[in-house]
């Protein structure tokens, strides 16, 4: 059935892809530019109305006050645990932000919370996936990074309910890649899954078994990927700029952007040339030219690749396994082509790593091969079942600021654990509790999920209270508590206050937003376009005045069409596209003789040898662009 | 060879012989008959699996149970189902595994079953290490007799490289002696879990008595927990040290 289509979904920090089961194998879904990929770029074009990937790119350098990428890297955190992205990255916040607020993004003079831009790309994916299908798409697969902690996955997921979708599975990538090679190798044996993407990297170790992916452990960094190669190219490149010229475009967003686009270039090349020449064009007219050899970039993103060994180490110490027994190694992610990237995981498990499938897409393949399996399964993904883990401990906070673990890291989920609680005074109503995540002692080091109050306790003697909270992470990595007090058996009302993440009550709202922004975005242009198309005819009528043709009207006609010109012009200044459509319908009809009397002089003034232009017929079709006349020789 | 069907109809309570959605005579978890994931009901890791009260563990059967399970119970299957059926899949799988990661472990696998005996165990966790570092209690740490001058000693060392390392200083014969001391701790954690695994025989053997119709004292019950709690003190305290010296090292 076409409405149970569930789509698979790579919401990608530097781009997006979405793909689908077709038969026995996954495949993608290109845009309507014909590309697989979709930029996770979002830009408000000069009306305000959201551009979503490679059309957003050119805002990029043109307005980049009015354009977002690498979104995801802000995705479930707060503005205390931002600060090091804002240093590199272009992101403008909101101005009016309060502590403890969800962070928002100025693109223009709007503001947008990053589930909400996210929700503009996924909004991009589901059109694409509704033209190619030419039916709606309601339900996906997303997939988020192995490491992403409890708020960071809350954040995707709110993320695809502001943009429509029923979010049925957040998988986690590097499993999602093992899920689409695996599905021509089903063989048994231990694979590790090295996925270095654009901000996000992850490393998985998944014991293959007769068809069952069961993740035995899982580590990572959710803030080191391409874009922190970029960006040390470009540190440099700004260096050189301001020690050399004493230009500083360190505050000029459009120069930071070219040399981005220079440096992200060349650094692609170089993963299969020796050396690039970068040539950026600065503001002032000089160039910026600079060679960079593969030994010498290969030298300078060290210290960045050289960070995902630590995560790799610990993978395979919690998994209890040596680098030799594992069996095979896959590499996920656009970074993995850089060829010392290769050398470093090479050595780090002493196999040559498998890269049949595209890093780009493997993502993508392998969510749309869960969304499969979701959906019922076919013969192709008959017997495959995910069992993945949770990345991170989960605590509680105890007396004296420390983490008691409850969930340890790489345990299958769904996990649970049940702890107990009772009350310290008389007749206490509340008993306050502290969700931390994170592998740290002390409750200050670990990240903080959310503060619950158990609420309505039924008044008894301190102590004598016994509250059983159920602390469950469900198959998306996503934590659900619940609270009973065992004495009266009454359930706990509990008031969930996230600490990184907007209520559901916000994402409500957003919801709403979004539909009524639909409408409205239809409306602007709507009135815009309606707009373009009168002043197209009112000028059509000013040059038709000064035609000969004018000469041969009848007072009475031409006071007609004076009367339609004025009412246009009126309604031309309000909002109602209606009204203007209307008018230029009215003006369009009144103006016919005038306009067959144009023709008629415009072709007898051609026989009198006269070329078209300078006879001046009024307007022709015309197709507006950019560039300069062209050149012909 | 164990039977799905057979291991879990020990679970089953008397009321809830039949399936809600068939109404099939039906295995406790799920339903043989329709494979519709079944209300879930409290019962103790070991009955979850169909299991004795017994510690020697045969892990590969248990891990193929798991696997067979897990593509009955598991959250994926029923995706497309009602809310209810949602909710208890999630609560059965998330039963499944917190069983299976109990049972696979030899150490949580015996504290679990300690626990269900009643035995509060010493709470020997770092956590609570830090938490009575922190309000300034004593915390009742029993250090085994046979260690204690041993680990006065290491302890003293340990506090001196922490020293060192602060200043910047390097002492390798000191940094060699501690490693040597680790590994030396390392085997006898173990040791220790070799002794773990002889008094399971002993407390598997005696639960086969009992069940053969020699019922076992309770004294004699208690004597043989004690045993298994005194193994597990002294092992999670050398583990404790293990951990301290690592960090040490490490950093």
């Amino acid at each position: 059935m076409a409405s149970d289509r569930i789509v698979g979904i790579d919401l990608g920090t530097t781009n997006s892809l979405v793909a689908f089961m077709q038969g026995e194998s996954p495949v993608v879904i290109p845009g309507d530019d014909g590309s697989n990929l979709v930029p996770s770029v979002v830009a408000l074009d000069e009306n305000n109305l959201p551009v979503v990937g490679n059309a957003a790119r050119k805002y990029l350098t043109e307005t980049p006050e009015r354009a977002v990428y690498s979104i995801k890297r802000l995705m479930g955190r707060g503005v205390d645990d931002v600060q090091e992205e804002l240093r590199f990255f272009p992101f403008r916040l909101a101005e009016d932000l309060q502590a403890g607020e969800v962070l928002r993004i100025k693109l223009g003079e709007k503001t947008f919370t990053p589930p909400e831009i996210s929700a503009l790309i996924l909004r991009q994916l589901r059109r694409n996936a509704e033209r190619f299908f030419g039916a709606s798409v309601t339900k996906a697969v997303i997939t988020v990074p192995a490491y992403f902690n409890d708020a960071q996955r809350q954040a995707t997921k709110d993320a695809g309910r502001i943009a429509g979708i029923e979010v049925l599975r957040l998988v986690n990538e590097p499993t999602a890649a093992s899920l689409a090679y695996g599905l021509d190798k089903k063989q048994n044996g231990i694979v590790a899954v090295y996925d270095l993407g654009g901000g996000t990297f992850d490393i998985s170790i998944l014991k293959l078994h007769d068809g069952i992916f069961e993740v035995i452990a899982t580590s990572g960094d959710t803030h080191l990927g391409g874009d922190d190669i970029d960006n040390l190219l470009i540190t440099i490149a700004l260096d050189d700029t301001l020690g050399d010229l004493g230009l500083d475009l360190r505050r000029n967003g459009e120069a930071v952007q070219a040399i981005r686009n220079a440096v992200i270039e060349a650094k692609i090349a170089l993963s299969s040339q020796p050396s690039v020449k970068l040539d950026v064009e600065l503001p002032g007219g000089k160039r910026y030219l600079r060679e960079i050899t593969r030994e010498q970039f290969e030298q300078l993103i060290q210290p960045i690749i050289d960070r995902t060994v630590g995560p790799c180490k610990q993978a395979l110490k919690d998994a209890g396994l040596k680098p030799e027994q594992i069996d095979e190694v896959v590499l996920v992610g656009g970074s993995t082509r850089i060829p010392k990237v290769r050398v470093l995981v090479k050595e780090l498990f002493h196999r040559e790593p498998h890269t049949d499938l595209n890093p780009d897409e493997v993502v993508a393949l392998g969510a749309a091969v869960q969304a499969n399996i979701l959906g019922g399964g076919s013969e192709a993904t008959e017997n495959m079942l995910l069992l993945d883990v949770t990345p991170l401990s989960l605590g509680i906070e105890v007396a004296g600021g420390v983490t008691d673990k409850i969930i340890l890291r790489n345990s299958t989920i769904p996990a649970s654990a049940t702890q107990h609680y009772t009350t310290q005074v008389d007749g206490q109503a509340n008993v306050a509790i502290h969700v931390l995540q994170g592998e740290r002692e002390l409750a200050k080091d670990c990240r903080s999920l959310a503060r619950f109050d158990l609420k309505g306790i039924p008044a008894m003697a301190a102590g004598m209270a016994r509250i059983e909270v159920k602390f469950l992470i469900d198959a998306n990595g996503i934590l659900h508590v619940s609270a009973r007090e065992q004495r009266s058996g009454k359930e706990s009302e509990i008031q969930v206050q996230p600490s990184y993440g907007l209520t559901d009550e916000q994402v409500e709202g957003m919801i709403l937003d979004s539909f009524d922004s639909a409408e409205e975005d239809f409306r602007q242009r709507q009135v815009i376009e309606a707009r373009n198309e009168a002043a197209t005819i009112l000028a059509a009528l000013d040059k038709g005045k000064k035609s000969p043709a004018w000469g041969h009207l009848t007072t009475d006609e031409k006071k007609k069409i004076a009367k339609m010109e004025k009412a246009l012009t009126a309604v031309n200044a309000e909002d109602d596209y209606q009204a203007i459509r209307k008018a230029i319908d009215a003006l369009n009809q009144g103006t016919t003789r005038l306009a067959e009397l144009m023709m008629d002089s415009a072709v007898s003034t051609a026989l009198k040898g006269k070329t078209m232009d300078e006879a001046d017929m009024g307007e022709g079709p015309t197709a507006p662009h950019p560039m300069a006349k062209a050149e012909f020789e | 060879m164990t039977n799905l069907a057979t291991i879990t109809a020990k679970a089953a309570p008397e009321q809830t012989q039949f399936c809600w959605s068939c109404g099939a005579r039906r295995a406790v978890h799920f339903c043989e008959a329709c494979g519709k994931v079944q209300p879930p009901f409290p019962v103790d890791y070991f009955t979850f699996f169909g299991l004795p009260r017994k510690l020697n563990v045969d892990i590969a059967s248990l891990e193929k149970d798991f696997y067979q399970l897990s593509r009955k119970l598991h959250p994926d299957l029923s995706a497309r189902a009602g809310n209810q059926e949602q909710e208890w899949s999630l609560q059965q799988s998330s039963l499944l595994n917190d069983a299976y990661r109990t049972l696979k472990d030899p150490v949580k696998r015996t504290q679990y079953l300690l626990k269900l005996e009643g035995v509060e165990l010493e709470e020997q966790s770092k956590s609570a290490t830090e938490k009575a570092r922190s309000t300034g209690e004593v915390k009742k740490q029993i250090v085994p007799p046979d260690l204690l001058e041993e680990v006065f000693e290491l302890n003293m060392q340990l506090e001196e490289l922490r020293t060192q390392k602060k200043m910047g200083e390097d002492d390798p014969a000191l940094i060699e002696e501690v490693g040597r001391q680790k590994l030396e701790l390392e085997e006898k954690q173990e040791a220790l879990l070799r002794e773990l695994q002889d008094r399971w025989k002993m407390w598997d053997g005696m639960i086969q008595r009992d069940q053969n119709g020699q019922p076992v004292s309770d004294e004699e019950r208690r004597q043989e927990r004690d045993k298994m709690v005194d193994v597990l003190n002294r092992r999670n305290y050398i583990r404790n040290l293990v951990r301290d010296v690592s960090e040490v090292l490490e950093n």
